[in-house]
């Protein structure tokens, strides 16, 4: 056998999309099986948004009222579901850094395959583990009493935005991660953002309670609009006082507004790091 | 076999360039037939600039198809950032290269179908097994899925990997470690192969093994270009030697050439003081065969002030040392041993490179 022989070369456009395709699908199925050796790494988008479900809804359930009425449980549904998104840029933000960092982005660039299709792969691969912790949430929730009263469109719109907000929050992991020196630094950097993010927000208590200043933040907060805006959308308590700021009194068209800005904000930017980085 | 899927590779589309180097996408494919005489690697005038500082400048290199290019030098001297220009990894600031008939920059894509790079810096993913890692390297080169298993399977065994295939390459030693990252480099049977350091930091056993292999692709007709800190390894594989220093090219030529210049066997005298350097070289130049080198030492293996040079064939130890003794030189130790690749630059560009200085 002859040491010499070539891999076949592309022979047209059409036979490079093709291969962009199923490149990026390749490259997803490798995340995939780092899964497999490492299930705990799907933990932040099961597990642990479950675990969130059953402490707020036993534990502080009891003592949180909403105005205007309704149950916690269902209030809190709507919410955990934005802060888990949220939480998800974590997830590509250390595996991109990994690679980056590791060299394994630079191993795909010796190969014939592009450096898109790795940011393809990248984002097919994390876009089905935001899929899986959506699920799994809704699942949860149903099992404590959380249910969709709203109309069938609405609740289809409720989860378009969902997923429209976990993209955007996939891409500004993305972007972290293309900027952070190491995997670790995305977890802090994101630890440090989304924590008090989610939490000055409407995601776990209705906001009409919270002291001047912080009030403010929280309404014009873009988790909080989401999550005003997901509790509309599924018919759910929403807690609102009666003059709400005007993202809260508008949660659905501020919610995608905010979606939108997030993704023309990062895309760009992140597309830019990722080449420069992949240059050298 | 894939040989039947394999397609012309002539009928270069313009379109088939990526966006950054449409434009010159059609000279390229306009030049790409003439290439095809000379198809190992071409530089003319490679440079690459970081800011203000050259990593590379002026290489010039002609490896024939066939043939071994040992990129020589110590840490920074430029031996990664040309391999990274080569494998299409980084773009180069001045010049041009071919890699088996493609140009680097107009050309990637093509490039890349037809190299193996095993490099630190472009490794495999640690938290996939040896296997599936060639795996994925072999659907990456879009070859076809039976191929892909039976090249796995084959060069597992091949570079002695066979009973740790399913095992995860981040619980690999660092020799394991470069043996997979060298395997990875040949799933697609490519006619060019990059190798960045393949054997620093394996024991001697794992080393010759190493090297054994390396021979076995040559042998089967492929091109190698490998860098290496070792001259022994440079002289042991290579048919043509480049020596780096700070990004320049400080000596060319065959490893039996280069030896010649700086002389094979040497004789060094280690003195007590800096001060009793200059007394030492002139009672040792009466023995020299070539220039004496000083040296106020300092450097990486615990020397202290040192005179070296290459002597004369039949030079007595003895002689020498009744030649310093005379001269009242106050010598600690006087020793022969072979050239080393601080000899090829003290005796080529008169200092100690940066990471021995």
């Amino acid at each position: 056998m002859s040491a010499v022989a070539t891999p076949p070369s592309p022979d047209s456009g059409a036979q490079r999309a093709r291969w962009l395709i199923s490149d990026s699908l390749t490259l997803a199925r490798r995340n995939l099986a780092h899964v497999r050796q490492i299930p705990e790494k799907l933990l932040d988008v099961t597990l642990q948004p479950v675990m969130f479900v059953l402490l707020f809804a036993f534990v502080f359930g009891g003592v949180i009222g909403i105005p205007g009425g309704g149950s916690y449980r269902e209030y809190l549904v709507g919410g955990i579901l934005v802060q888990s998104l949220a939480f998800g840029m974590m997830g590509p933000g250390t595996a991109i850094a990994t690679d980056l960092g590791e060299g394994f982005v630079d191993r795909v660039r010796s190969l014939p395959t592009s450096r898109t299709a790795y940011l393809g792969g990248h984002m097919v691969a994390e876009f089905a583990a935001m899929t899986l912790a959506i699920t799994i949430l809704s699942i949860t929730g149903v099992v404590v009493g959380w249910r969709i009263h709203g109309g069938f469109l609405d609740a289809l719109a409720g989860y378009g935005l969902l997923f429209l907000f976990g993209i955007a929050m996939l891409w500004l992991g993305t972007f972290v991660g293309t900027v952070a020196r190491s995997p670790d630094a995305v977890a802090g950097i994101a630890f440090m953002g989304i924590f008090p993010l989610t939490f000055i927000s409407s995601v776990f208590v209705p906001i009409g309670g919270l002291p001047d200043g912080l009030r403010q933040v929280a309404e014009w907060n873009p988790v909080s609009a989401m999550a005003v805006a997901a509790r509309t959308l599924f018919g759910n308590p929403t807690g609102l006082p009666d003059d709400p700021a005007w993202p809260l009194a508008h949660p659905v068209l501020a919610a995608t507004i905010w979606c939108l800005v997030i993704l023309a904000v990062t895309i760009p930017l992140t597309v830019r790091r990722f080449l420069a980085r992949t240059s050298g | 076999m894939y040989e039947s899927t394999v397609r012309s590779t002539n009928n270069t589309a313009p379109g088939a360039a990526p966006p950054a180097a449409a434009g010159s996408a059609s000279r390229a494919a306009a030049g790409a037939a003439p290439g095809a005489a000379a198809a190992g690697v071409v530089a003319e005038g490679l440079g690459k600039r970081y800011g203000d500082l050259w990593a590379l400048r002026e290489l010039d290199l002609q490896v024939p198809a066939g043939s071994v290019l040992g990129l020589l030098g110590h840490n920074g001297a430029g031996k990664t950032t040309a391999i990274r220009i080569l494998t299409t990894l980084a773009k180069p600031t001045a010049g041009s290269a071919r890699v088996a008939g493609h140009d680097v920059v107009a050309e990637p894509q093509l490039v890349r179908s037809r190299i193996g790079v095993a490099a630190q810096d472009a490794t495999v993913d640690g938290l996939l097994s040896a296997r599936a890692n060639l795996e994925l390297i072999g659907s990456l080169y879009h070859l076809p899925k039976a191929v892909i298993k039976q090249r796995s399977d084959e060069l597992l065994e091949r570079v002695g990997l066979a009973a740790e295939a399913d095992r995860l390459v981040r619980t690999f030693s660092g020799g394991m470690r470069r043996r997979i990252d060298l395997a990875a480099s040949l799933v697609a049977k490519p006619p060019v192969l990059f190798l960045d350091e393949p054997t620093t930091g394996l024991d001697p056993a794992s080393r010759n093994d190493l090297w054994e292999l390396l021979r076995e692709l040559v042998r089967d007709g492929a091109t190698l270009v490998l860098t290496t800190q070792y001259l022994e390894e440079a002289d042991r594989l290579a048919d043509q030697i480049v020596v780096l220093d700070h990004g320049r090219v400080a000596a060319e030529g065959t490893p039996t050439e280069l030896k010649a210049r700086i002389g094979g066997e040497r004789i060094a005298v280690s003195v007590s003081s800096a001060s009793d350097l200059a007394a030492a070289a002139a009672a040792l130049e009466p023995f020299a065969d070539g220039p004496v080198t000083q040296s106020s030492g300092g450097g990486d293996e615990e020397e202290g002030p040192l005179v070296t040079a290459a002597v004369r064939s039949g030079t007595r130890l003895v002689e020498v040392v009744r030649g310093l003794d005379a001269a009242g030189v106050d010598a600690k130790d006087v020793h022969r041993r072979d050239a080393t690749l601080d000899d090829v630059f003290l005796t080529l560009t008169g200092t100690r490179t940066e990471a021995a200085a």
